[in-house]
Order: structure tokens, then sequence, then C-alpha cells
């Protein structure tokens, strides 16, 4: 039989395609088609990139000193350039510059100011009401921040117990009619804590039939709600509303 | 953007042609040369909008290098590739042969040495080469089909398998893809028909325009049921993602989904189409009415793309929350790229109509 | 050898021969540390959310240490700020970058509650921006880093689009994909990715979970584990502890 033209024409232009294509697939260097070259590459690329921050150990090498202050204080869990900024270039010359030191009222807000988002108990202030205008470390050392003097009032870290507290029927009890509260408290707040009470019978005290205070609404503590503690139900700090 | 509306048109326009040559339906024959040279004409430019959209353009090539087997855009670029040179072009060189040779005999110096190299410098016209090049477009338009269905579905498929974006990932996707895509090239034919033969003098062929609006009006039906089927799915299973959508097309999306999309390119044509059917309209009068549905039905298919590539990326990934789209006017996304991108094709389909004009058949 | 063989390997030696120089002259200029072997490792991050007071020290130091623009909406770790209201509609914000400005904080009366959440790059086991990327230029690295290739990537966004976590963005400068890289240069000389570093309140724990010393390890023992949408198969490798259900 014999061969159409069209398809030796056709062969001829497959042929050329490829050849071409072969010609290129073996001039093309194995650092751009082999996974395994370009891998191993740009990988060296990644690990080879500039470091900035030079890690917390590196700077207690030198700064012993503020390192064995700031670990016993309540900043012991922060690195140094989290305050201080990169500080590599310092690290490796200590004659090139001094890291960035924050020394300005706003820098301390970034973490202290009050927002309702943050987790209860981290230390927060109002910074329009806190001592306007003088800068954080007039009164704190940022290497050992405490409280310039051991706080007098509860509300002074826990303001919105508080403020929940003076709205409620329980707004002229004191914070220690409940809580009995160690003087160490305020310097050890999270290691040193105050009392909860533990039972009905606490409660009981004022709120029971026959209790001796008369202001305080009654049940019969034997029989109201007895498989439950009183808490349960009642949020102490806002009582009244079940 | 661009894109997707391109490669639609490529494949409606293909998979009209190939109607001819598989299935015989002799009244469309006035349209195949036009519907083969159309696609090839969009496939032409379907890339371009594409490359510009790469950060590096330059890399494209890579794709062909170091192609990721378990990335559906991967096997984009040798979807394409195969249909452009293994479907397209070798089905326009059987199709033309014939006619290259003859024509590159009759003129003069630069046409004559154009043609002749299209041809291939082939010489055979005797009648058992015609036979086999009519042969071998049969089987091309065979392998063709599917090769169309493939480059479109594909192209649905690259947006439908992103399992983060609940607006794109859908199995229907590639079927609605597909079908739009139809719909949308079939309407570019009629439209370039209808242009272009009045253009030339010559008068409409009636039987053929009516073949192709009925083609035109099944597949619309198609379309909508399939995508009304996407819809209700998608309202039915009311997953976590409904609220942000619901959001997304009672704000962002109302003008381009509810009103261009729905209501002008799909209910309001299908109506007219309809309308057409049941009262005998004169040919005068049908032809006004194929041509403002064709109109609206390439409006209606724009904004559908327009809908799925910038509607999936108008909220944000954590479902909260709308995101905006700025329209840049200049710049290389900008509109006027946009505007070019989509004449360009007309532009490279002209100079086609020139090389390869297809009403001019070479007497035997 | 025959001649073309001898050709063609010449043709493919000599570009990887200079790569291999290359990178051993590099090696034998850090030799003193122990060669690192990423076979060894397989890193992750675990993230209490208890503990986040979203000072947003994180982002800051990312973007110093990797070059990251400085406008908001590039990150390669931001901090969210979700609100859940007493209707139960939830506000997500991204904390905001500006230094010092006061961030408009109001005491919603109709807040339910409200917490911070760090999001960065999952390091999904099972990436889909890995698997989706066409010319093969961000990979898993053995030790359990999702890395990309800023050399290779042709700026194509498809991986913008297949994260799940809107973890990528494309760098205005290399015009590339960019995201975490869990800081992997850092992480392969032992120190911590720049974000753990600074985090004030150790929200934030690196650790290698083939190590049964590390911190991470003691992280995923003490606390109930959950990861960001899971559904998705993706196998995150940045755990969070006390996450919300209103998190996605």
């Amino acid at each position: 039989m014999k061969v159409p033209e069209q398809i030796k024409r056709l062969a001829v232009v497959l042929f050329v395609i490829l050849a071409a294509v072969l010609l290129t697939r073996y001039l093309i260097p194995a650092s751009v088609v082999d996974p395994r070259v370009y891998r191993a590459s740009s990988a060296q690329r990644e690990v080879s990139k500039e470091i900035k921050f030079a890690g917390a150990t590196t700077c207690s090498d030198c700064h012993d000193d503020i390192n064995t202050k700031k670990k016993v204080g309540f900043h012991k869990g922060l690195s140094c350039e989290t305050c201080h900024g990169p500080s590599v270039k310092h690290a490796e010359d200590p004659s090139s510059g001094k890291p960035f030191a924050p020394r300005e009222r706003k820098f301390c807000p970034q973490c202290h100011e009050y927002n309702p988002s943050r987790p209860t108990g981290f230390p927060q202030i109002i910074p329009t009401i806190h001592n306007p205008l003088k800068p954080c470390i007039t009164c704190h050392n940022p290497h050992d921040p405490v409280p310039p003097q051991v706080p007098r009032e509860c509300s002074a870290c826990h303001a919105q117990i508080e403020r929940t507290k003076a709205l409620s029927r329980h707004a002229l009890l004191e914070c220690t009619t409940c809580h009995s509260t160690p003087t160490r408290h305020k310097q050890l707040p999270r290691s040193v804590k105050p009392t909860k009470p533990e039972s009905r019978e606490f409660c009981a005290k004022c709120h029971d039939t026959g209790a001796s205070r008369k202001d305080a609404p009654k049940v019969d503590a034997a029989t109201h709600g007895s498989r439950f503690l009183c808490w349960e139900c009642h949020y102490p700090h806002m009582p009244g509303e079940a | 953007m661009v894109y997707p509306y391109l490669t639609g048109l490529v494949a409606g326009a293909f998979i009209l042609a190939s109607l001819v040559k598989v299935f015989n339906v002799e009244e469309v024959r006035p349209t195949y040369r036009l519907s083969l040279l159309t696609a090839l004409a969009f496939l032409l430019i379907a890339p371009l909008p594409l490359q510009l959209h790469l950060g590096h353009p330059l890399r494209s090539y890579e794709i062909f290098l170091t192609p990721n087997p378990t990335s559906a855009m991967a096997m984009f670029g040798f979807v394409y590739l195969w249909y452009l040179m293994g479907v397209l072009v070798l089905e326009l060189w059987f199709e033309y042969r014939r006619d290259l040779i003859v024509w590159s005999r009759e003129e003069r110096f630069p046409m004559s040495l154009v043609h002749r190299a299209l041809s291939l410098f082939s010489t055979d016209t005797s009648d058992a080469a015609v036979a086999f090049d009519r042969k071998a477009i049969q089987v091309i338009t065979v392998i063709g089909i599917p090769s169309a269905f493939l480059l479109h579905g594909y192209v649905g498929f690259i947006f439908g398998s992103v399992k983060a974006n609940p607006w794109w990932g859908s199995v229907l996707m590639p079927i609605v893809f597909l079908m739009s895509a139809i719909v949308s090239g079939i309407a570019l034919v009629m439209f370039l028909y209808m242009v272009l033969t009045p253009l030339r003098g010559e008068p409409i062929d009636m039987r053929c325009l009516d073949k192709l609006a009925s083609y035109l009006f099944y597949a619309v039906i198609v379309d909508f049921s399939l995508e009304a089927l996407d819809f209700i799915h998608r309202l039915y299973q009311s997953e976590e993602s409904i609220h942000i959508l619901g959001t997304l097309i009672a704000s962002k999306l109302f003008m381009s989904l509810l009103v261009i999309q729905i209501f002008l390119g799909m209910l309001l044509p299908v109506g007219i189409m309809i309308a057409v059917r049941l009262f005998s309209v004169t040919a005068e009068l049908r032809k006004l009415f194929y041509f403002t549905a064709i109109i609206l039905i390439q409006l209606g298919i724009f904004a559908t793309r327009w809908n799925v590539v910038i509607g999936g990326q108008l909220f944000s990934k954590s479902f909260r929350g709308l995101t905006t789209y700025k329209m840049e006017v200049v710049g290389i996304e900008g509109l006027i790229t946009a505007l070019v991108l989509l004449a360009l094709p007309f532009g490279v389909l002209l100079v086609l109509l020139k090389v390869f004009p297809p009403w001019r058949r070479a007497a035997a | 050898m025959d001649k073309r063989e001898f050709l063609k390997s010449l043709v493919v030696f000599i570009p990887a021969g200079g790569v291999i120089a290359s990178l051993a002259k590099q090696a034998g200029a850090k030799a003193p540390e122990p060669a690192y072997q990423a076979k060894n490792h397989y890193y992750g991050m675990g993230i209490e959310i208890d503990k986040c007071i979203g000072c947003n020290r994180c982002v800051e130091a990312c973007k110093l240490e990797n070059d990251v623009p400085q406008e908001p909406f590039f990150f390669r770790t931001w901090v969210e700020r979700y609100t859940i209201k007493k209707d139960k509609s939830v506000v997500v914000q991204t904390v905001g970058l500006r230094k010092g400005k006061a961030r408009e904080i109001v005491e919603q009366e109709d807040v339910l509650r409200s917490f911070f959440v760090p999001k960065l790059c999952n390091h999904c086991a099972n990436p889909p921006c890995v698997q989706v990327c066409p010319v093969d230029a961000t990979w898993s690295t053995e030790d359990g880093a999702v890395l990309v290739d800023k050399n290779r990537c042709i700026g194509c966004r498809y991986c913008i689009q297949a994260c799940p976590y809107g973890a990528r963005y494309l760098h205005p400068k290399t015009k590339t994909a960019d995201k975490c890289t869990f800081c992997y240069h850092r992480v392969v000389r032992g120190l911590l990715p720049a974000c753990v570093e600074v985090c004030p309140t150790q929200a934030r724990i690196f650790g290698d979970l083939k190590s049964q010393a590390s911190r991470l390890v003691r992280f995923e023992r003490l606390n109930k584990i959950h990861v960001l949408k899971p559904d998705l198969n993706t196998q995150p490798k940045v755990y969070y502890a006390g996450l919300d259900g209103e998190v996605r």
C-alpha cells in the first residue's frame, strides 16, 4: 500500500519537533530540571538567610547582671529582644552600637493597656488614668517590674470584679468577707492565693432562715437546691441574678 | 479572569465545528470553517492573560520543564499544547490542504508562497489524497471532541478542586464550565456569521441560523439546569459556608450574578428563543431576535466567569467578612489590558480569515 | 563511556558541580556546629490561646526577621481578635500594626467573650499549596517545614488560593508567593523562630515532634489540642490549646 503524501509531510514536522524537544532536554542543566539538585540549592538559600534576632541565651553571656535580676521577676519569661528589638549585630560586635531601648510611655501599653480581649489576671492599666504623661520607667524597673507600692485595694488588680460587685447587692461587703487574703498575695499574686468559700454552709451563715443578719434574703439551706453549691446558680459578685 | 472566558469560546466553537463532521449536521456546514478559525484565533490568545497574571511571566516555561504531577494546573500546559497542535492545527491543515495547493497555483508571489508553505509544500490533489484528508478529519474530530471537553473541563477542575474555597470547590464545576463554554462558543460563531456574511454581501442561510439557534437553546437549557442544580445543592446542604456565600450574593455579586448572569444572560435569551419558536416570525425579525439573544448570552457568560473568579476571592478565608476587589483601569491587569485581550482574538481572526478564507472553495 | 554520554554528563555536571561546590564552601564556613540532620527532626508549633495578649510583638519580629513588607496586608504571621457578641455574632479583626497609637478599644456592653488568635502557616503534613503548585516551587522539607523556592516560583497565585488558612501572600517586591518558614534559617541552627523568641507570655511554643524532651511534646501532653479546619484533612502542625469553636 502506498503511504499517503500527507503522512510523509507530517512525519517530517513531527520529527523536527521531537528532535528539538530532545535536544533541549539534554541541553538543560540538572540544576534546572533535577529536583534533587534544585531542592538542595534552594534549601541552602533558605538556610543561609541573615539572622536578625540573636536569641535570649546570647545576651546573658555578657549581661549576666541584668539577667540575674530579670529571671526572678515577673518579666522572667520575656526574651531581651522582645523589648530591645533585633540585636544580632550588637551581639557579634558590641562596639557597633547599642540595641534599641524603649523609654517612652507609649511602649509598655502595647502589652499592658487594658483590653477586654486580654486574658483576665494579666496586669493591665488604662493609660489615660494611670499617672498620665509619666514615662513608665520612672516608677517601674522593666527588668524587675513590681508595683512601686504594694496595692492597698484589691481593685488595683481585680478591677473588673470590683466594678461588677459595686453594682450588686453585695456592694457593701468587703472582699475579705469571703476571701481571706494572706499579705504575701500582694507580692506573689500567683503563688500565694486568697481563699475561696468551699461549702454551702459559708453562704448559709447569712442566708439561712434564722441566720442573724437581718437584711440578707433568707432560704432554708437544708432544702433549697440541696444538691448544688450556692455559686453554681448565684454569682457571688452579682447575686440575685440566678 | 479573561482566560476562562476565552478558552470557553474555543471549546464551544470547536464543538460546533465537530458537529458537522462527526454527526453530519448538514445545516451548519456554512459555519464549519469559520468556527475552526475562531477556535484557533481564540486559542492562540487565551494563554496571554494567564502569562500577564504571573508574577514572573518569563519563568512560565518551567511548567514544561518541571511540572508538578499533583498539580491540577501543571498539566494545563500539556493539555493546551495537545489541543492546539494535535487537534486544531492538524484538523485545519487537512481541511485546507487541497485548497491551499490550488490557491497557490493561481496566486502571485507573496500569497502563493505563504499558501505553499502552509500546505507544507504538499502537491497531491488526487481524489485518493482528498479522500484521505476527509478520513483524517473524521478521526481528528473524534479525538478532538473529548480533547475540547478536556481543555475546558480541565479549567473548571482547576477551580473546582480548590477545597479551601467553598465558592469554587464543587464536583459540578468542570461540567458547568464546559456547558457554559459550549453556550458561549455557539453564540460567538453565530455572532461572527451574522456579522461577516452581510459584510461580504451574501445572504444569511436561515436554515443554518435556525439550527444553530436551536443548539444554542438546548445548550443554554442544560447549562442553566446545571447551575441551578449547583445552587440548589449548596442551598439545601446548607453547610457552614452558606452564610458567607449568601452575604456575598446578596451584596457584592447581586448585580453581576442575579441581574446580569441569571436574568439578562439566561432567562431573557431563553424567553426570546422560546418566543421565536412559538410564534412564526419573519426571517428578518428572527435575525434581530437571535442577535439580541446572543449578545445577551455573551454578556451573561462573561458575568459567569466574573462571578466565579472574582467572586471566589471576595471573602476572607475565615469565612467572616467580605473583601473588596478594586479594578485598575490601567496597568498590566487593569481594565484596558482586559479589553485589549478581549479584542485581540478578533484581530487574529481577521488575519486568519485573510489567509484561510473560509468561503473560498477552490474549484476542483 | 561513549562520546555522547560523556558530553551529556559534562553538560549536566558543570552547573551541578557549581552548586555542590558552593554548598561545600558554605558548609565549611560554619563547620564547628555538628552537621544538621533534617531527618532527625520534625517541627511543629503550639499556641495557647489563653496566654496571648494580642501585643503583636510576634508580627513585628517576624516582619523584621524575614523582610516582610511593613505595610498591613502582608503577613507571615498575624494575630486576629475574635469578639463574640451576646447575639452570637462574631467579629474578627486583625490586630493593627500602628505602633503606639491607641487601638480603638471600647468595652461594648454586648460582648459575650473576646480573645486573640495568633495565626501563621500551619506547615500541614498534607499541604494543599504543595499539591497545586504547577512548577514544583514549593515543597515539604524532611523536617516538616513547607518552603517556597522564590527562584522557581512563577507567581501564579494558585497556592495562595489553595491555602485554606490565608497564610500565603504575593510578595510585592519579588512577585513570588511568600509565607512563614518556621524561620527555617534560625531553626536549623538551634534558634527559636523569631515570633516564639519574642513572645512575652509564651503563648507560642516551638518544638521538635521527634524529640520526647521537646516543649511541644509536653505541650501536647498537657493540653487538649485542636487544629484549624481539621475537616479539610490538611493535617496542620500548628496546634492550638484552648481554641474557641468559633475560630476558623
